[in-house]
């Protein structure tokens, strides 16, 4: 059987359904056996602008967007003026015919910055600024052109099933859009009809009326396209794979944890991860009665991490979930964390900043805030997750380092994880295991909740435990907790608290603090979500014979200096890549191994990074033709 | 053992300008703790920055020195987790109403059954005498330069605004009274604040001990000579018996709370059990939540999780 690499790309206004003919999409392919990415991106707007999914299918295991789409479904224009010419020669456009003759300039969403540049391409072309003009290019390139109405479909199928209403539900466009797409490609449609079932389960009329529009635009399809080159048409099932959402990965991971209180206040794109807890918040617990997770939408990023932290100090497992804007706020309050050894986990699911930046857009930028935000030394863990199956475990971890060790954990994440839908490994709760540290049940004697240890780290109390009152403090204090500001005092404290630094990296074990997918003359340093991109991209180059390392780093504070150092000893060019301007973990990795980066690859468009322009990149360098600093531009 | 006063007490050295306002609140809040007879190990005393933010340090409870403004956010926090915690939030004027105005007004939309207190001296004691929130408009305390240029808040009349169910005024110099009123807040189902007028002798020359005392007035008048008076004394009845009635007493407590100058009301000015503490809300949703609070859940054994999340990956699987 010859392999599928296929990309399917759904585009149109915010509101209109595009993600949720995308999950359809998504699952109906799944089911049927092949790995799934998707990805999602969108304006900072609720309704009328462009979004769109990408979703690439393959019978292999696939981590990464490419930049080519096999097949484009559109319903509405400025999907085809922004995305036709992603289209792959021998690929595909269904779109909807009524649209032919609309111009750029009577679709009020495209941005003059883009309509400039289509302008151009279009001029230089000698074409029409219309639809008609652009898809001419995609067909001069090669692409296939599957016009349908959208209208007749309707007006049809209103017939057929003599329901005058259906003329004019234009909300179904988008189950019309996946059943023309599946039908092209030919993937048996029974999985199609389960998930629009499943979907509308407690509506079930609602669900015959898509049940027949899906049907009869699967057949139109199939029979007017019979020869579309990509066929789709199932593969050997993989045993426990799940589909999974961005979010799913720390929020199921926060259930399984112990996590039982979540405080937060909303913002893109983390608050999908507490909205999921609480609508899970009854929680079953094998012999036991119920458990629940409290779950508090605060005034502002301030109360919700100080309620996390008052909560946390009765001994619950205590997290909160935010981005850029309210990890700012929070600032203040995880320096009280510091101070007073209260264990924390922040999931800081970053997006593009500055200040309010790109809201709905990817970006690495918060790595050097993330590190040292707040006034003050104190000791606190910064650590990365790959993807989505990978953070499920890594929260577990998180938990057990903050509880270990005492300290606010802020575990990164990302837009391009959070708006990603996956296929990958059922998650195995069995694998997280939960270690509370020196939490006490009991307190017998004299109880100091800052008493000197060997290791640095005291016996820790709760609120409400008997016999083991202890007072806590922004201030310095004593081992009582209560302010001193003896100089002698204060020496010790400090060097107590900053000691658990060597503790950490001595500690936690080393694959937990970077994973190593091997090392060559030219290796890549890289964290968090590039993983999947960079895999891909590696596997595209070893096809050609080239190899390259890649190390990824997910314990990045404290820096792990001297097993990264052991790593690459015998590296002779070092390429760091990373979702953001400035190189951010090149810094880092400068100030603490003392060697410069050779290449960075970097991208700050927004766009999360697709593994085509990885491997390009990798590829110039080892030609020796690139620059110092690559800048990757795809996505619209 | 009973518990004595004495028990309620640490031995931390008390840095306080002698003649403050605050030690009556203090030894109040430790007549109080002992009359209710509440188990050491079963309150939390959270307190903001600030002269007044020191207070957790002096009682013998569990005691959290928190941040410049946020004491309700932790507050709230602990209670969540651990209901049956008795949990106090203390701090001043600056804090609770300044920069902390936010969290009083969201706190007092949950109702979280749990009293706040303010420490109401009229500046910033700490930083040195700045005005606070409560500093009224065109009065000059001793180390500002010029006269206050804001309007101050009312602190009463925003708590029955935000939705605090019990509204109450002392003086801290009353200790006894304050005492009682503690100890009613604390029984109280719901969120109680209380304002305490506290005197600051070394930064607000306005509002002195010897001012809420009327001298000035005696002077002028010879029948009356403290300013204060108690609400309990008049015929004002602060309770909402029954729902219709709500409004009503919202409006007489804000009308209330404007009376000011020669004749200051201290006491009850506002009690609702009628509306629904915030455990309630929650137990509609997590029937058990009482009884298995997130402070005392199972979450392992043998360091293995028990939360058992298969139902949900049964969902997500393809
Ligand atoms: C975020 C922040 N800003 C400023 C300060 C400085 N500060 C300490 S105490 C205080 C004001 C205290 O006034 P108030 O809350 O009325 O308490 P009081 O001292 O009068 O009891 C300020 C502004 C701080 N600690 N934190
Ligand atoms: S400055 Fe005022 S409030 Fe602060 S301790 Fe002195 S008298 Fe009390
Ligand atoms: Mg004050």
């Amino acid at each position: 059987m010859s392999s599928v690499d296929f990309s399917w790309l759904i585009g149109g206004p915010q509101g209109s359904g595009v993600e949720s003919g995308a999950n359809v999409f998504s699952k109906v392919c799944a089911e049927l056996g092949y790995q799934v990415f998707g990805k999602r991106e969108f304006h900072s707007n609720i309704k009328g602008d462009h979004s769109y999914f990408t979703v690439r299918v393959s019978d292999k295991l696939i981590h990464s967007n490419v930049n080519d789409v096999s097949l484009m479904i559109s319903f509405d224009a400025e999907t085809i003026f922004r995305h036709s010419s992603e289209v792959m020669p021998g690929g595909g456009i269904i779109y909807d015919s009524d649209l032919e003759k609309i111009s750029t300039d009577s679709v009020g969403t495209l941005d003059n910055y883009f309509k400039e540049r289509l302008h151009r391409e279009l001029e230089s072309k000698n074409k029409p600024f219309t639809i008609d003009g652009v898809l001419e290019i995609a067909r001069e390139k090669g692409v296939n052109l599957y016009p349908v109405s959208f209208k007749t479909i309707l007006a049809s199928l209103a017939e057929e099933t003599e329901n005058p209403r259906l003329k004019g539900m234009i909300r179904m466009f988008n189950v019309i859009g996946v059943s023309l797409s599946l039908g092209l490609i030919k993937m048996p449609p029974d999985s199609l009809l389960k998930s629009i079932d499943s979907i509308f389960s407690k509506k079930p009329q609602i669900a015959e009326i898509n049940k027949q529009a899906a049907t009869y635009s699967y057949n139109y399809a199939a029979s007017k396209f019979p020869d579309f080159s990509f066929v789709l048409s199932g593969t050997e099932k993989q045993s426990d794979t799940i589909l999974v959402q961005g979010h799913q990965g720390t929020s199921i991971g926060k259930m399984v944890s112990g996590c039982r209180f979540q405080s937060y206040y909303p913002i893109t794109p983390a608050s999908d991860e507490s909205v999921f807890l609480e609508s899970n918040e009854i929680l079953e617990v094998h012999d036991d009665r119920p458990g629940s997770t409290t779950v508090i939408q605060t005034e502002d990023e301030i109360s919700a991490i100080g309620m996390m932290i008052g909560s946390a100090l009765t001994g619950t497992r205590s997290s909160t979930s935010t981005s850029g804007p309210g990890f700012a706020l929070m600032t203040e309050a995880i320096g009280w964390a510091g101070m007073n050894e209260v264990p924390i986990v922040l999931t800081l699911y970053q997006r593009s900043g500055p200040s309010t930046g790109l809201p709905t857009r990817h970006g690495q930028d918060d790595l050097l805030f993330a590190v040292a935000g707040s006034f003050g030394d104190f000791p606190r863990i910064v650590y990365a997750s790959g993807d989505i199956e990978e953070s499920f475990y890594d929260t577990g971890n998180c938990f057990n380092y903050s509880d270990v060790y005492q300290v606010p954990v802020i575990h990164m994440m990302d837009k391009f994880l959070s708006s990603s839908v996956v296929t990958c490994k059922r998650f195995d709760p069995q694998k997280i295991t939960i270690n509370r540290g020196k939490l006490l049940e009991k307190v017998e004697g004299e109880y100091k909740r800052f008493a000197f240890t060997e290791d640095g780290i005291s016996p820790r109390s709760r609120l409400g435990l008997d016999n083991g009152i202890f007072w806590n403090t922004g201030d310095e204090s004593d081992e009582t907790g209560h302010i001193t500001e003896d100089p002698q005092m204060r020496i010790k404290m400090m060097d107590k608290r900053m000691s658990k630094l060597d503790l950490i990296l001595k500690q936690v074990p080393k694959d937990e603090q970077i994973v190593s997918y091997g090392v060559h003359d030219y290796t890549i340093i890289s964290w968090g979500s590039t993983k999947g991109p960079i895999l891909d991209a590696l596997e595209m180059l070893k096809k050609e014979g080239i190899d390259i390392g890649f190390i990824q780093i997910k314990l990045i504070h404290p820096f792990p200096t001297e097993h990264v150092k052991s790593l690459l000893e015998n590296v002779k060019t070092i390429i760091d890549i990373e979702a953001n301007h400035s190189g951010q973990l090149g810094k880092i990795f400068k100030q603490n191994v003392t060697r410069e980066i050779d290449y960075f690859i970097l991208k700050y468009s927004g766009r999360g990074m697709t593994s085509t322009e990885i491997y390009e990149s990798l590829k110039r360098i080892t030609e020796n033709k690139a620059n110092k600093r690559e800048v990757l531009e795809h996505g619209a | 053992m009973a518990l004595k006063l004495a028990d309620y007490k640490t031995t931390v050295h008390n840095d306080w300008c002698p003649g403050c306002g605050d030690f009556g609140i203090v030894n109040a809040l430790q007549m109080a703790l002992a009359e209710m007879g509440i188990e050491r190990d079963k309150a939390a005393i959270f307190s903001g920055i600030g002269c007044s933010g020191k207070t957790s340090h002096f009682i013998n409870t569990y005691g959290i020195h928190t941040l410049h403004g946020r004491v309700l956010t932790f507050a709230q926090g602990g209670k969540l987790a651990n209901p049956e915690m008795t949990v106090l939030a203390v701090g001043g004027d600056g804090d609770g109403l300044g920069i902390g105005a936010g969290h009083f007004v969201a706190a007092g939309r949950r109702n979280i059954d749990m009293t706040y207190i303010i420490f109401d001296n009229g500046v910033y004691g700490l930083t040195k005498g700045q005005a606070s929130p409560t500093l009224k408009l065109g009065e000059k305390t001793k180390s500002l330069p010029s006269p206050n240029t804001n309007y101050n808040v009312n602190p009463i009349g925003l708590a029955v605004a935000s939705g605090f169910t019990f509204v109450a005024r002392a003086y801290s110099y009353d200790v006894r009274h304050l005492k009682d009123l503690i100890v009613k807040a604390v029984q109280h189902k719901g969120l109680s604040f209380l304002d305490v007028l506290q005197p600051c002798p070394t930064y607000n020359d306005l509002n002195t001990r010897d001012w809420y005392a009327g001298e000035d007035l005696a002077k002028e008048s010879i029948e009356r000579h403290s300013r204060i008076y108690k609400l309990e004394d008049t015929h004002f009845d602060p309770v909402v018996h029954y729902d219709d009635e709500i409004d009503e007493k919202l409006a007489q407590a804000l009308i209330k709370s404007l009376e000011w100058g020669n004749k200051i009301p201290t006491g009850i000015f506002y009690k609702n059990e009628i509306i629904s503490p915030f455990a309630t809300r929650l137990t509609d949703k997590i029937p058990n939540y009482l009884e298995n609070p997130p402070a005392k859940q199972n979450i392992s054994k043998d360091g293995i999780p028990t939360t058992d999340v298969s139902k949900i990956l049964d969902s997500m699987k393809v």
